[in-house]
């Protein structure tokens, strides 16, 4: 009797119980841990950088490492700043982003206009072969085009004969579109109601008076992606630069960093300082524009 | 549309002649629109890359005119032991970092589609890091794996394990690669996440009424349909673990001495890089360039064909 009595109600208790722990672990407890040890992992590098930029190059050595600095010395972002000639690096990363993103905006808001909103033959498949260009690498032609800039004259522009050795083969590509950036704004144009277009053209707006009067200001939300997005793609670029410019007054941050470090022999601490300044601006555009990051992830799938 | 006779209708033929005076204007304002691109793709794409291939069978240092020597750079990469190992080092770590690419990203997105209220603070997180300066990062790898003052020895000798010498080690450079790339995960996470919050809700409510488990719901569910999602990661990831360059510069100090402990960190760009604008070698770099146009389109050639077997698209179901 008694033994039933207890045995009776296990077998309908246990499996919901498990059931419940298992909702638990699946639910809200194991994707938590998962999440928390891999945030852990992904901010480390970047606690690092950090906290081994304000030690002392003493501290900074130790073994086993502080994880902790005993001693912030914050007077190593200024030291970093007047040891490695981070001011010019960051004025040349400055123009050039300026400038890259300039190109990105203006080219590609007009061939995605030309890609979706105009209804001309043979537009789509034009537009395949545009996309299939992701999938060029682009290391595969950096010596040719070395080559071919190498010879158009610059007119002493950044007093170079030839495109090498200015920021002209950085800049001016930009203004020629980048299929990632096309995809993203013919993805957005598409879904502007066809209406507005006849209703300007109705009251005698060109083609190019729709797409600066009435598309472009409907854009903005994509403009912004495109914007952001070129401007870090600029900022964080290292290839290019140290391929093109040959001299430091030339070098925007990543190449300067990259050589004056080599050729200097400069301190970790100094080196992590001018890092965190580097990686700073970026963090601070992202923490203000996030949005736009995760649209553009959805819209485009990839980043350029 | 390269036949002119075809019996279609004339309005949606390509070729000018056929159309009418509105497709006309439309054909003329489109490629107006465009011709920013299009002078790109011919300039700066078309045209590049056949005079690689011309330049690939010339010796050229970049200062006087090519000389045609044939073949000969590319008979010179079969007897090149940096080619080789060039070859091996970049095929070793795109054969690493791919597949576990896929594992980070869908392990972060799949803990992330869980119904957790701090889930933007997550996304956002995850993120940053795959939009941060790489070569930034590679800085603070070399601080990181250092075999005394880093963290990374240091958080395995707290759990009782002697850390390697990352970068001093031949066998361990190519996983400080693999680590740096992994910072990227979060952007492919926001990918197979979005793909995740495609997957009908009904698909799993009737697996759960037929008994399944949330493992066997995995590989019968989630896995199938984002396969399609998981085949552009691979793509992608292959080529740009093809295309590696900067880390392996900034972890190299980028001189002209040994590219790492043996060579091990000899990626194939790094080597074209060095035999173009280091040695003056620009023919043999255009061969190497065209070997690497040609491994890459054969490559994903290859993963899409693979591809058919695994892929699962909605539309074949009806």
């Amino acid at each position: 009797m008694a033994t039933t009595d207890t045995t009776a109600p296990i077998p309908t208790t246990l499996p919901g119980g498990r059931r419940h722990t298992r909702r638990l672990l699946t639910r809200g407890i194991l994707p938590r841990i998962v999440l928390i040890v891999g945030l852990i992992a992904f901010m480390a590098p970047f606690y690092w950088m950090f906290i081994s930029a304000v030690k002392t190059p003493q501290e900074g050595a130790r073994f086993p490492p502080t994880l902790i600095p005993e001693t912030w010395v914050w007077q190593n972002f200024p030291d970093a700043v007047n040891f490695i000639p981070f001011g010019v690096f960051a004025l040349n990363s400055l123009i050039l982003t300026v400038g890259i993103t300039i190109g990105a905006v203006v080219s590609n808001t007009l061939v995605a206009y030309g890609f979706s909103r105009i209804d001309w033959p043979g537009r789509d498949k034009v537009f395949y072969l545009c996309i299939a260009t992701i999938f060029l690498p682009y290391p595969v032609i950096i010596v040719a085009l070395f080559d071919i800039f190498g010879r158009l004259p610059a007119f002493g522009i950044q007093g170079s004969d030839s495109w090498v050795n200015t920021f002209l083969p950085l800049i001016v590509p930009a203004f020629f579109g980048n299929p990632f950036y096309i995809f993203l704004l013919r993805q957005f144009m598409l879904g502007i109601p066809r209406e507005l277009s006849d209703a300007a053209k109705v009251d005698g707006a060109s083609e190019f008076q729709t797409f600066w009067r009435v598309i472009l200001p409907l854009t903005s939300p994509a403009i912004a992606v495109v914007l952001i997005f070129a401007a870090v793609a600029a900022w964080n670029e290292f290839l290019l630069p140290l391929l093109y410019l040959h001299e430091q007054s030339k070098y925007p941050l990543a190449v300067g960093l990259a050589f004056f470090t080599s050729e200097h022999d400069v301190a970790y601490n100094l080196l992590m300082a001018a890092s965190t300044l580097v990686v700073l601006p970026v963090v601070i555009i992202f923490l203000f524009t996030q949005r736009f990051f995760v649209e553009g992830i959805s819209v485009g799938g990839v980043k350029g | 549309m390269t036949q002119p006779s075809a019996a279609l209708p004339a309005a949606r033929r390509f070729g000018p002649r056929r159309l009418g005076a509105i497709e006309r204007r439309n054909l003329r304002l489109g490629l107006s629109f465009i011709s920013p691109w299009l002078f790109g793709f011919v300039a700066l794409g078309v045209f590049p890359i056949l005079y690689t291939f011309y330049l690939s069978l010339t010796r050229y240092s970049g200062l006087r005119d090519p000389i045609f020597i044939g073949p000969e750079n590319y008979q010179r990469m079969a007897d090149d032991p940096q080619f080789w190992k060039a070859v091996y080092n970049t095929l070793y770590y795109t054969l690493l970092a791919v597949p576990i690419g896929v594992v980070v990203a869908m392990i972060i997105a799949l803990a992330m589609n869980q119904k957790l209220r701090e889930i933007g603070f997550y996304r956002a997180a995850f993120y940053l890091p795959s939009i941060l300066p790489v070569f930034a990062i590679s800085f603070i790898f070399i601080v990181m794996l250092n075999p005394g003052y880093g963290l990374v020895n240091h958080v395995l000798s707290a759990v009782g394990l002697r850390g390697p010498n990352w970068l001093g080690d031949p066998a361990y450079t190519k996983l400080a690669l693999v680590m740096i790339a992994q910072l990227g995960a979060g952007q492919y996470a926001l990918i197979f996440l979005a793909g995740l919050k495609g997957i009908p809700a009904e698909l799993y409510e009737s697996a759960s009424l037929d008994g399944a488990g949330a493992f066997r719901k995995f590989f019968s569910i989630t896995l199938p349909l984002m396969t399609p999602i998981i085949l552009f990661d691979i793509i992608i990831g292959l080529s740009l673990a093809l295309q590696i360059f900067t880390p392996a510069f900034i972890l190299t100090g980028g001189g002209e001495r040994a590219a790492g402990p043996d060579n091990s960190l000899l990626m194939f760009v790094y080597f074209l890089y060095r035999q173009a604008f280091q040695f003056g070698q620009m023919g043999y770099a255009a061969a190497l360039s065209v070997v690497l146009f040609i491994v890459s389109l054969l490559l994903a050639w290859a993963v899409f064909k693979w591809a058919g077997g695994w892929v699962y698209y909605e539309s074949e179901r009806s």
